[in-house]
């Protein structure tokens, strides 16, 4: 007699197959109306990619369900879906890179199962954390090492060793956010302590402000040493909700938006590309500025302005005129081809995405799952607005990748890795025991035994909300 | 607590997606029209090769004018034309930078597909995400007489107008200079650039149609009309006329010579209208038209179409004749006026409608270089049938003046264009123009008893012979061969 949870998982698993086939099919049926927008001809050989594409969905979905029993039925066929629609946009932009985009979805689909295999319980991420921190900080300054670090259209984002090219960043915003949830959900009642007060406004120990100026001091490193705006904006805006949602402290919120407009300013000051992109913001349309400074965020909106409600259709709008149209701007060609209606639907897949992600925080009850959960699915949600306010010049464009659906290996790999980690928290773990928690953490492989020893509730492991105490009636 | 807090940051990331999804809103809906025909939306040029614009087809419905063919490149249909300058008086050219001219131009509705007629195909297309398909334009230009045409008109100088006088179809219409419309087609800025600036710079102005854009004196051949005056005030061709050397021309010491300083018929005392068209004496046709005086010589051109709009497919410049108030007090000019000189202008397209008129029986027919439309699955949208233009004559004068023009052909001035077997009809012209290289001129019509056409043909400048230039010896030939290639002899 199977349990309550046993039900619901093969419940949710069933759920899941039938959505992740709607997924292979959907991303089927993009591939031939992509080749058929294209040469005008039916493809060939369709079986053979709809084969290896529903092989490789489907082999998400088998370790979803065998390796993370219950987990939301929602995140494979979303994310896969949004790939096989990248897929689709970037084979209608370009074959060569669509082969290589083709590579890269099967190596993410299979980084997505290896990450469950070796991850069986997200709380060992929760033992490393500063190995975790280390090594996020140093891949995120790989690209200034001399000799391995490449510039590409003024950012320095990319690092080169022999053929193979790799951009950093991407994966090193998986490893801050794990070590950002570990972090803070070890110190967060240290960070939530408040003993002064200016008036009404309780202020944070000076000590409590070290993470957050260490954070702000990453995001400048990467902006001025780098020159990448998209990820040290994204890094800084992660790391200030993560710090909030941690601790509550609506103070941090203010100091860290201070901190953030005087880098906004000093960036506006030294760094002409920033220059650039504030005047394409604002005027990118204009007459003077639209051959030049404007000249991407305009061809993007022209792309998406003439795709209007429904689109040209896949392979009959220009958007190949669009710089970076397979990168960056693949939301401006989405939109030239499928219209706001395509446009619309990704968004929110998106939305989706972050829903269940942030449900899957609501469902654990170790701090660290909460976290971590809300932090990968703030990156997901953080990120996507980032580049399409950019893109639609509701913000400076800074350039991020739109995740699954650009054009990119570090890109789709990464938020492969990052899906399975919200797989991994949403699934149900019974009787598995966290890690020894409080102060006894040990930097290392996890000793043998672990879930032996662990399987007796460690007292100190953090009931659900103490920092709350500390907060009051804030 | 910290679960409020995610919801609390749910709802964050939730308005932020709205404000994204309102952006998106107002580029791809509210504001989608304005942003798209922003003048550097690169689109707004390549979207008129996204369309496969409709063919130009001759009247065979087989040989190609004009057409857009797929590149497979950025610029998805490229227009060629396989006649090239030959056809370009008819096709003109479609040009991205320069706009259209020619049938591409008075045609662009139905060829880019704009046209209401088409517009459910076009809707059709657009859900089943077809490229936009324009419509087939089907001419009257018969490909051999064009052909044949070109090739007797050489590189002379001049143009050529074939019609069939009964439907007012145009069978050909050729000019020289011409030019290549696939220069100003091209999907290469610098070189159509460059292109348009070698056409429309220097004296010989390729783009202009000589057999209709252009204005010409059109000499003796203008007695088509001086006659018909005649006739249609009953005279008759046995009318006579004193026949003196010159005409002394009234208030002035000028006088009128024959051409060639010659006398008629030896200086014979009178001699008939049919005698002074044969042979085209001036002199007799100077009288003439101080006999019908200037009021009725320009009433009856203007009854032919001069001073008017011809209703023509392609840009067309009607003849022009003064009105009587320029003639008032310059009375000797009628003289002048009558034998088709001074300010007396036309066309090959104006003159083979006056000699229309007299093939039809008096039914002056307008000119029709387009007979129907297709859309592109070879339905019918549009059909345009022969119109009536006028009836300047009455069948008497009509018949009356094709026997003046048999007698051309047959022992006067136009023997050149005589075809055994087939009488043909015509009226050579010589006209001065102040170069002293006269402009050649013959029109004509054939099998003369039934005529199914009419040829106008003009040498500029005096083609290949110079001073020594005259209708009969250049014009007629060509004419003659048009005829020819019609008739199948």
């Amino acid at each position: 007699m199977p349990t309550l949870q046993q039900r619901r998982a093969r419940a949710r698993a069933g759920t899941e197959l039938r959505l992740t086939v709607f997924a292979a099919a959907l991303t089927a049926c993009a591939y031939v109306l992509v080749v058929a927008g294209t040469t005008g001809k039916a493809p060939r050989g369709v079986a053979g990619f709809v084969a290896v594409i529903a092989a490789g969905y489907l082999a998400a979905h088998l370790a979803t369900t065998r390796l993370a029993r219950g987990a939301d039925p929602a995140f494979v066929p979303t994310a896969t879906a949004l790939a096989g629609i990248g897929y689709a946009v970037v084979y209608r932009l370009d074959h060569a890179l669509a082969d290589n985009q083709f590579a890269w979805l099967l190596i993410g689909l299979a980084l997505f199962v290896a990450t469950l295999i070796v991850i069986r319980d997200h709380r060992v991420l929760d033992r490393y954390t500063y190995t975790i921190g280390l090594v996020g900080i140093g891949t995120l300054l790989l690209p200034m090492v001399p000799g391995l670090g490449e510039s590409i259209n003024g950012e320095r984002l990319w690092i080169h060793l022999g053929p193979l090219s790799f951009q950093p960043s991407e994966i090193a915003k998986v490893l801050l956010v794990i070590f950002l949830a570990s972090y803070l959900d070890r110190t967060k009642e240290l960070l939530a302590t408040s003993t002064r007060r200016i008036g009404p406004i309780r202020l944070p120990e000076p000590r409590s402000l070290g993470p957050l100026l260490v954070a702000w001091g990453v995001a400048l490193v990467i902006l001025f040493a780098e020159d990448d705006l998209g990820t040290s904006l994204l890094f800084f805006g992660i790391f200030l909700a993560m710090l909030w949602a941690a601790t509550g402290r609506s103070a941090y919120l203010a100091v860290g938006l201070v901190l953030f407009a005087a880098a906004s300013v000093a960036a506006y000051l030294l760094v002409p590309h920033v220059q650039v992109r504030i005047v394409a913001w604002l005027h990118a349309l204009s007459p003077r500025y639209v051959e030049n400074q404007g000249y991407q965020v305009a061809q993007g909106e022209f792309a998406m302005a003439s795709g209007g409600i429904l689109g040209t259709g896949l392979g009959q709008g220009h958007p190949g005129l669009i710089p970076a149209a397979a990168t960056d701007f693949v939301f401006a060609s989405l939109g030239e081809e499928l219209g706001l209606l395509g446009t619309t639907v990704v968004l929110l897949m998106y939305l989706v995405l972050v829903w269940r992600g942030l449900r899957a925080a609501l469902g654990r009850d170790d701090g660290f799952g909460k976290l971590l959960a809300t932090g990968l699915s703030t990156t997901l949600g953080l990120q996507t607005f980032v580049i399409v306010g950019g893109i639609t010049r509701l913000i400076p464009l800074t350039g991020v990748t739109l995740p699954f659906v650009s054009y990119g290996g570090s890109s789709l790999i990464t938020n492969f890795i990052l899906l399975a980690l919200l797989v991994r928290i949403s699934a149900p773990t019974p009787r598995a025991p966290a890690p020894a928690p409080g102060g006894t953490r040990a930097e290392g492989p996890p000793p043998a035994g672990t879930r032996a020893a662990a399987s007796v509730d460690a007292p100190g492991d953090p009931s659900p909300e103490p920092a709350e105490h500390a907060e009051g009636g804030a | 607590m910290m679960d409020r807090r995610i919801r609390i940051l749910g709802l964050g990331l939730l308005l932020l997606f709205l404000a994204a999804l309102l952006s998106v809103n107002y580029i791809q809906v509210f504001a989608a029209g304005r942003i798209a025909s922003n003048p550097a939306n690169p689109r707004l040029v390549l979207q008129l090769y996204d369309t496969r614009r409709g063919a130009i087809l001759a009247a065979d419905e087989q040989t190609v004018l004009a057409e857009s063919v797929p590149t497979g490149g950025l610029y998805r249909y490229r227009r060629v034309y396989p006649g090239g300058a030959v056809y370009a008086p008819v096709t003109g050219y479609a040009s991205l930078i320069y706009g259209q001219a020619g049938l591409e131009a008075s045609m662009n509705g139905y060829l880019s597909g704009n046209a209401p007629e088409l517009a459910t195909q076009s809707l059709v297309n657009e859900l089943l995400g077809r490229p936009k398909s324009g419509g087939t334009v089907i001419t009257t230009i018969v490909p051999r007489l064009q052909v044949a045409a070109a090739r007797a008109l050489g590189s002379l100088q001049g143009a050529v107008v074939a019609m069939d006088p009964r439907t007012g179809d145009v069978l050909a219409m050729v000019s020289n200079p011409s030019y290549d419309p696939a220069a100003l087609a091209t999907t290469d800025t610098a070189a159509e650039t460059r292109a348009w600036k070698h056409l429309t710079t220097g004296k010989e102005q390729p783009l202009l149609s000589r057999a209709n854009q252009l204005l010409y004196p059109p000499g003796s051949t203008f007695k088509l009309v001086t006659a018909s005056a005649a006739f249609q005030d009953g005279m008759t061709p046995a009318t006579r006329f004193p026949n003196p050397h010159v005409l002394q021309l009234p208030n002035t010491t000028h006088q009128l010579h024959n051409f060639g300083d010659e006398w008629c018929f030896n200086g014979a005392p009178t001699i008939t209208l049919l005698q002074a068209f044969q042979i085209s004496c001036n002199v007799v046709f100077g009288e003439l038209g101080l006999k019908l005086g200037a009021a009725r010589l320009a009433q009856q051109a203007e009854a032919f179409g001069f001073n008017g709009r011809i209703p023509f497919d392609v840009p067309a410049v009607a003849g022009r004749i003064p009105g009587p108030g320029y003639f008032a007090t310059r009375l000797p000019l009628v003289a002048i006026s009558a034998i088709g000189q001074d300010n007396v202008l036309a066309n090959p397209l104006q003159m083979a409608m006056v000699a229309s008129a007299i093939a039809d029986r008096g039914v002056e027919m307008a000119p029709r270089l387009v007979s129907e439309v297709r859309d592109p699955s070879g339905r019918i949208v549009k059909t345009f049938p022969p119109r009536i233009f006028a009836r300047p004559i009455s069948s008497r004068t009509a018949s009356d003046m094709t026997q003046l023009m048999i007698s051309v052909v047959q022992g006067g001035t136009g023997v050149a264009a005589q075809i055994p077997g087939v009488q043909v009809a015509g009226k050579t012209g010589t006209a001065q123009n102040g170069t002293g290289k006269p402009h050649a001129w013959f029109v004509a019509f054939a099998p003369a008893a039934h005529p199914t056409i009419v040829v106008a043909a003009m040498v500029l400048y005096g083609g290949s012979m110079g001073s020594d230039a005259t209708g009969g010896a250049i014009s007629a030939p060509i004419a003659k061969a048009v005829i020819e290639a019609w008739l199948g002899k």
